[in-house]
């Protein structure tokens, strides 16, 4: 991976490894009938296997085996023979003391997710485990490890995650929203989660470690726990980047550990160091029979798989003829499939993209790609200005309909351009300081100004001239 | 052969197990458990260099249930024999650190 | 009278289900003191169960080949309402909100519960001494043990309580106080009766069984148990044999092997009368119409030492829900931790911290390979050597016990001798194979004698006809 992301502490470069877990969405739990259900009366979504109780036994819920493996095969996993294997540690909101999950044969082994601009990250494992329950600290201001007592809720317990174990291929808080964004939308795409983190239902734990740029060995990682947004995310991976670059430069060494991220504090403290690890005693689940996917259940699997937000936008790329990484908006809202039926009723794919990525923020409505493509041809052809034109796709929007009739109904015509010419010059004319420092600017100045005549364009032709052209007639003249 | 197991070990595991032992409880520990273990090192004999491991004793894969809703407690019935309720959760003490 | 006959007795209105349940609270009034075969016994619940299987004899129904059958269960597993103990400190006073599968079973072949028996804590033991709540006596000799775990069980068959009784095997829990307690006792095939509702010890070895004092009996509670139950997910999904109808079929032809390494040859401590009865077993085998030879079944040795790594590495982990927080005992303390660790220090009895703590050290960083790893090596070894057994063999003989039931107090000082009373049975738990226990005449102190008839997995046909050969040819056994 290349270097080029922005640098958190300049000379400094930020590896981070992401491990989310995204809550499955199943009607049941991972192992009993009891409802997977996000919220409700306390201890209400409970069973005796949920709760743990003595002679319980564990059963597998095939829906979850199956939107696991939809999971492995979105991110390009090898899918695989699996175990499950006891986690051992005492905690009261586990209601065995272990964790059923995974460890050394995953549902899903490697496998790989492209983001919008078309990097690979590598995916090291996304694996099935169940979910504990919820402490909620009373007394002592709420804080974990002030006086007070706990209270334990179960509705969560035993509810189907998958853990997707991320390889350390990003750099920077942009790279790390970007990853789990895409992740999410792959999510949902496949109708494996909800990828609500807002509820809980996707929550990130955050590896990361910094060197000198340029240095090739990787430093000490901290793990960052309790990341609940993408806010968060950004904030506690710049926080603890800092504090590594800080400790580094003071020439301290960094010790292994997991920390915690506090929201309110904006900073990340110690939870164990790597002595201190867990020691987690994993072994085979003697409850549970190994799961072994044939080759045709993975094959109808696949087969059922909607089109993933990648190849969505390899596929508008393609027939816009643009990168990939110009389509991402589009698809991320759902517009791809109207981009596609309207290039394919010959509309330029460029007024495409500009039309759904700026025109079309609040829904499609009644558009349709055919009046969305007779729209653009009028457009191109030079009959209605872009401004005409978005005024006309409003409408379309609202309430259908033929664009042409609209825009006649709306006494757009086309303005010859003669008539622009002369209001263009006139303009100038009446501001020759703003016309003198636009001639005279830098780029950025230019730019400036531009925007000015073009908008003093738009107010003496009621928003009839193509701003396109105005722009030509500025860049004519100055060039003079 | 590996080492006799220590009294040091015997209170590590002690503690993971979350078991308070009394120091004659550990001494008493150190020696039975290190006899147990004794008894074990006959598998050192063996040569498994070629064995894979037996988890279970069946071969069954694959079982599975539905994704269908089942029975659900009776929270008033669960909550009734835990040794400490409030606000219908279940009640502990403070806990430190973090779990998962 | 056989539970055979009390069933048929009842079905046909000859005698009243509440007559023979009395009876049976009789008997257990007369010497239960003395035995304390029960850790509770169920007077008004059984009263009325079994007026109510009269009140449906009258209304011409059929309540099940069990019908009025008085039947004790292991209080190890859950009884709806009826509290369930383990025998242990931990557990004292927990009523479970469910049924375990097999009293769900017993109840709809109309049997009868009349009590949970005691056995040594969470099935830890061979005597059943490491009980919270007393030690159970031998019926044969009240300053010897019944054997264990499941010796209350066995001593409740053998007084006269009951005429049946389920236990729990995980390493000879069934058999060995089968045998010391001169009653028909059986291991069935991994995964042929439900686990669920039974409080694991070691869920990879654990299996629920009946005790009878005629192999019939043993037929007919066992037909009764077992077959699918979709809340184990170890459970068998094929329909289980029928057995009732096999047993007079006797041996003719069939190849019988006695084990050498645990009848005495090659391991030391199978005592002389012990070994004599096993000669006279085989004889009568052989006179039936059998073959049978000593072979050997070399890693069957090496049992013992795998278990004593494997049963309390699941252990370690199953009991670690016993923590203070949903259910059981609590002992307070300042923080979750302190809390678990007084509960559980206070709570478990000597033999369970030892198991769990051998357990925990065998799964922990570090030694896992050592002794876990290993063991389960070796597990592979002992399906291995047995198969290649079963290619030449039908069944397999052994003793069940070394010795016939020794002195309370006698074995508790050193744990390691405790474990050597079930090396001829470990063995099948090891490889899921079922094996059963069939009294067979008396050792020098007059006490019974076991004989192991062991089969390959859903081996149960021909195991009971060779036990119903056993059975029929035996010397006279010791009155209780
Ligand atoms: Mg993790
Ligand atoms: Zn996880």
């Amino acid at each position: 991976m290349s270097g080029s992301a922005p640098e958190i502490v300049p000379g400094w470069e930020t590896v981070i490894g992401l491990e989310v877990h995204a809550e499955l969405a199943t009607v049941t739990k991972m192992f009993s009938g009891a409802p997977n259900r996000f919220g409700g009366e306390p201890n209400t979504n409970i069973d005796p296997v949920s709760l743990g109780l003595p002679g319980t036994l564990p059963v597998l819920n095939g829906r979850a085996v199956e939107l696991a493996i939809r999971v492995g095969l979105a991110l390009n996993c090898t899918v695989q023979r699996s175990v499950f294997a006891r986690k051992n540690y005492f905690y009261p909101d586990m209601p065995k003391d272990f964790q059923i999950s995974q460890f050394d044969l995953p549902i899903n082994g490697e496998g790989w997710l492209e983001l919008a601009d078309g990097r690979r990250i590598g995916i090291e494992r996304a694996h099935l485990e169940e979910d504990t329950g919820k402490s909620t600290h009373v007394g002592g201001g709420g804080r974990i490890h002030e006086a007070g007592h706990s209270l334990v809720d179960y509705n969560r317990a035993g509810v189907p995650l998958i853990e997707i174990v991320g390889r350390p291929d990003l750099r920077g808080t942009e790279d790390a929203r970007a990853y789990v964004s895409e992740l999410r939308s792959i999510l949902v795409a496949i109708g494996a989660s909800d990828g609500k983190m807002e509820e809980g239902s996707m929550r990130v734990d955050c590896n990361v470690s910094v060197r000198p740029v340029g240095q090739v060995e990787l430093g000490t990682r901290c793990e960052v726990k309790n990341i609940n947004s993408l806010r968060s995310l950004g904030r506690a991976i710049e926080y603890e980047s800092r504090r590594q670059v800080d400790l580094l430069t003071a020439g301290e060494r960094i010790e292994q550990q997991t920390r915690h991220w506090n929201e309110d504090e904006g900073r990340t403290h110690k939870l164990r160091s790597k002595e201190e690890a867990f020691d987690y005693r994993y072994f085979p689940e003697p409850d549970l029979m190994p799961v072994e996917p044939s080759e045709e259940w993975i094959a109808e699997i696949r087969a059922a798989l909607p089109l993933l937000p990648r190849e969505r936008r390899h596929r508008l790329a393609e027939a816009a003829g643009v990168e990939t990484s110009a389509t991402s908006l589009t698809v991320d809202r759902g517009l791809d499939d109207l981009a596609m039926a309207t290039i394919h009723l010959g509309a330029d794919a460029g007024r495409v993209l500009v039309h759904l990525e700026n025109n079309l923020a609040d829904g499609v409505g009644l558009l349709t790609a055919e009046s969305f493509a007779a729209l653009i041809a009028l457009e191109t052809g030079g009959d209605l200005t872009a401004t005409q034109a978005k005024t006309v796709l409003a409408s379309l929007v609202a309430e259908g309909g033929d664009p042409a009739a609209i825009a006649s109904a709306k006494g757009f015509e086309a303005m010859d351009s003669g008539e622009l010419e002369a209001i263009v010059d006139r303009i100038i004319a009446e501001h020759p300081d703003d016309w003198a420092a636009l001639i005279a600017g830098d780029d950025k100045e230019r730019k400036k100004k531009s925007g000015f005549f073009v908008g003093e364009a738009m107010k003496a032709t009621r928003g009839q001239a193509d701003g396109r052209a105005v722009n030509e007639l500025l860049a004519r003249r100055s060039a003079g | 052969m590996t080492e006799r197991i220590t009294r040091q070990d015997v209170a590590h595991v002690a503690d993971l197990a979350r078991l308070s032992l009394t120091d004659d409880e550990l001494d008493a520990f150190t020696v039975q458990l290190a006899d147990i273990l004794d008894h074990a090192a006959d598998l050192d004999a063996l040569d498994l260099a070629d064995v894979s491991p037996t988890a279970h004793p069946l071969p069954l894969v694959n079982v599975f249930r539905d994704d269908v809703i089942g029975p659900t407690s009776d929270r008033d019935e669960v909550l009734a024999a835990a040794p400490s309720v409030e606000d219908s959760q279940f009640k502990v003490p403070p806990v430190l650190g973090e779990g998962l | 009278m056989s539970a055979r006959h009390l069933a048929e007795a009842v079905r046909s209105g000859a005698r009243s289900a509440r007559s023979v349940l009395d009876e049976h609270l009789d008997a257990i009034s007369a010497r239960e003191p003395e035995i304390h075969a029960f850790n509770v016994v169920l007077t008004e619940e059984a009263t009325a169960a079994a007026d109510e299987i009269d009140r449906r004899v009258a209304a011409g129904e059929d309540p099940g080949p069990l019908a009025g059958v008085p039947v004790a269960v292991k209080d190890n597993m859950c009884t709806r309402g009826i509290p369930t103990t383990c025998s242990s400190r931990i557990l004292e006073g927990w009523i479970p909100p469910y049924d375990a599968t097999v009293v769900e079973r017993l109840a709809a072949a109309g049997a009868v519960m009349v009590g949970k028996t005691n056995l040594d804590e969470f099935a830890m033991g061979s005597s059943t001494e490491n009980s919270a709540f007393g030690v159970t006596r031998n019926p044969l000799d009240t300053t010897k043990v019944p054997g264990g775990s499941s010796g209350g069980s066995a001593a409740a068959v053998a007084a006269g309580f009951v005429p049946l009784s389920l236990g729990s095997d995980t390493g000879g829990s069934i058999r060995q106080p089968a045998a010391l307690c001169g009653v028909v006792g059986v291991k069935p095939t991994y995964g042929a009766v439900s686990r669920y509702g039974l409080v694991a010890f070691a869920s990879s070895l654990d299996q629920i069984g009946p005790f009878a004092r005629t192999v019939s009996d043993a037929a007919l509670l066992l037909e009764v148990i077992s077959g699918h139950d979709p809340l184990d997910s170890t459970s068998i999904p094929e329909a289980p044999a029928d057995l009732t109808s096999v047993l007079d079929r006797g041996v003719e032809g069939m190849r019988i092997g006695i084990i050498e390494e645990l009848s005495g040859d090659v391991l030391e401590g199978i005592a002389g009368d012990v070994r004599a009865r096993l000669g006279e077993a085989a004889a009568a085998l052989e006179a039936a119409g059998a073959t049978v030879e000593t072979t050997s079944v070399p890693s069957t040795v090496y049992g013992l030492s795998a278990y004593y790594v494997i049963a309390p590495a699941e252990a370690s982990s199953n009991l670690a829900r016993y923590d203070g927080v949903r259910f059981g005992l609590r002992v307070d303390a300042a923080t979750s931790g302190e809390m678990h660790s007084a509960t559980r220090t206070a709570g478990f009895g000597d033999e369970v911290k030892r198991r769990i703590m051998l357990g925990t050290y065998a799964l922990s960083a570090g030694y896992y390979d050592a002794y876990y790893g290993k063991s389960q090596k070796v597990r592979t070894l002992i399906v291995d050597d047995f198969a290649r057994a079963y290619g030449r063999y039908d069944l397999l003989l052994s003793p069940t016990s070394p010795t016939t039931a020794f002195s309370l107090g006698e074995k508790t000082a050193d744990p390691m001798t405790m474990y050597l009373t079930d090396v001829c049975t470990i063995p099948s738990n090891l490889a899921g194979h079922p094996s059963m226990s069939v009294p067979f005449g008396v050792g020098d102190d007059g006490m019974p004698v076991g004989v192991q008839v062991l089969a390959p997995a859903m081996g149960e046909p021909a195991m009971f006809r060779a036990a119903a050969v056993l059975e029929a040819a035996a010397p006279p056994g010791a009155a209780a």
